[in-house]
């Protein structure tokens, strides 16, 4: 401990606590183990549910891909809060003489990180299992779009649901019915993309996801103070 | 603290009164719709409970934006009685759409716009209690629940937005160019809005009272344990 280069900028704690959770993952790989296996389980689960021959397949293939998303990210999303709040290591980063905004967007970086390597490896095993190929630019930026606002609000919605007394159950509640939004125009933009409609059918869903994840950032940004507060 | 105050006895009469008035205009003066019939009437309190939710839940994110600002419990305390009522009468809004839609659509229910961002705010709101359950500490439980006050509020134009992209086919009665109402109904129909804005706000005021008091004694009861 030198304490002569203490952290300030934003971005640079930001990067710190980011940092903190992909080499605390990169070590222990529980997280990302559990996200993956549950997503392949999630994709199994469908393809027997919904019998997914050729002809269905094509119709509901975004959908299947963005609930097995979702699912997988809350897991993360979770577990992401659950382990600081249980080994107190919330209080070091409330102690830490940086802005709380930095462990708002250091959080949710790592999250994004996790839910886009679960995206990168789901995307070319669906491909290969369903024989359809899905590496479209276009739906390439639906996914980032869609897991950057999904994640935006997971992450604000976490910290508050891992202090409550019912908090594994409690995040999907909180978070499900105000993450609609996002579910409903990634699903469709990914499916204008899979079944090739014209870009003027899928713009309208892409900004309106850009103007989720504008509003939300924005809004955790700002409230998020009030909720690390003690 | 002291007992009901004569304002609020006078809202209240007021408040019953104005109710009472409305049912006489929308069976007394309101005109018979010439293909709906009857079950057109309910219309008038469909929309006006509605409203009254909607106003519950505008109010609740504001006094949540209120609360974090200054961190007076009397603006939790009015959040809390907002999204109560804001949920009651979502609910009263949905039942009686229900009833309309049975004979005009032949269903009680379909996945228009509307309807789902009404359920999906339902669902917004209940997540809220739950949420506040969940929280022991009550400094705690104020903030996390304005935030979500905050967030979810929010989140309600966006979902309508979304959904709406789908094809609806609920009616759109007010348009910002005219409404397409008789003028009697139009009467009416603002007479109803009226009328559910004095009952909300004298629910308000009996729900924020209300949790004055449990506030009060909780506050007792942990001087007794002290």
């Amino acid at each position: 401990m030198s304490g002569d280069a203490p952290i300030t900028s934003l971005w640079q704690a930001t990067r710190a606590i980011a940092w903190k959770d992909l080499t605390a993952e990169r070590r222990s790989r529980e997280l990302l183990s559990a996200m993956l296996v549950f997503a392949l389980l999630v994709i199994l689960a469908f393809n027997f549910a919904l019998d997914l021959d050729p002809k269905t397949r094509g119709s509901v293939a975004s959908g299947v891909l963005w609930v097995t998303f979702i699912f997988a990210g809350t897991l993360g999303l979770n577990r992401s809060m659950a382990t600081e709040k249980d080994r107190g290591c919330l209080d070091g980063l409330l102690l830490a003489p940086i802005d709380r905004s930095a462990i708002y967007f250091g959080k949710a970086i790592a999250n994004l990180a996790f839910m886009l390597i679960v995206e990168a490896i789901v995307f070319p095993l669906y491909s290969v299992l369903y024989n359809v190929n899905l590496f479209l630019p276009g739906l390439l930026l639906t996914v980032v779009l869609g897991s950057v606002g999904y994640v935006a609000v997971g992450t604000l919605l976490s910290s508050m649901a891992v202090q409550a007394r019912t908090r594994d159950m409690l995040l999907p509640i909180l978070l499900f019915p105000v993450a609609l939004p996002v579910l409903i125009a990634a699903v469709k933009a990914s499916a204008g993309y899979l079944g090739g409609l014209p870009m003027e059918e899928i713009i309208p869903w892409l900004n309106l996801l850009g103007v989720y994840d504008v509003i939300f950032i924005t809004v955790a940004f700002m409230v998020f103070d009030f909720i690390v507060e003690e | 603290m002291k007992s009901t105050p004569t304002a609020l006895k006078i809202l209240d009469a007021a408040s019953a009164l104005l109710i009472a008035a409305a049912l006489a205009l929308v069976f007394g003066y309101a005109p018979m719709e010439r293909t709906m019939g009857l079950v057109q009437k309910v219309f008038y309190f469909h929309v006006s409970a509605n409203w009254v939710g909607m106003l519950g839940f505008l109010v609740a994110a504001v006094a949540g934006g209120i609360y974090l600002a200054k961190g007076t419990p009397r603006w939790d305390v009015i959040e809390v009685a907002a999204v109560e009522i804001g949920l009651a009468f979502s609910l009263i809004g949905i039942v009686s759409g229900s009833i309309w839609a049975r004979p005009i659509w032949n269903t009680w229910w379909t996945w228009d716009p509307r309807l789902v961002t009404v359920t999906v705010m339902e669902l917004i709101y209940i997540a809220y209690f739950m949420l506040r359950s969940g929280i022991e500490d009550p400094d705690r439980r104020a903030r996390y629940a304005a935030v979500y006050a905050i967030v979810g509020f929010l989140s309600v134009p966006l979902t309508f937005l979304s959904i709406r992209m789908f094809r609806s086919i609920h009616p759109v009665v007010i348009t910002s160019s005219q409404a397409q109402l008789s003028p009697k109904m139009l009467q009416t129909f603002m007479f109803s809005l009226f009328a559910f804005s004095v009952l909300f706000v004298s629910l308000l005021w009996h729900r924020v009272r209300l949790g004055q008091l449990t506030a009060h004694i909780e506050r007792l009861r942990l001087k007794l344990s002290e």
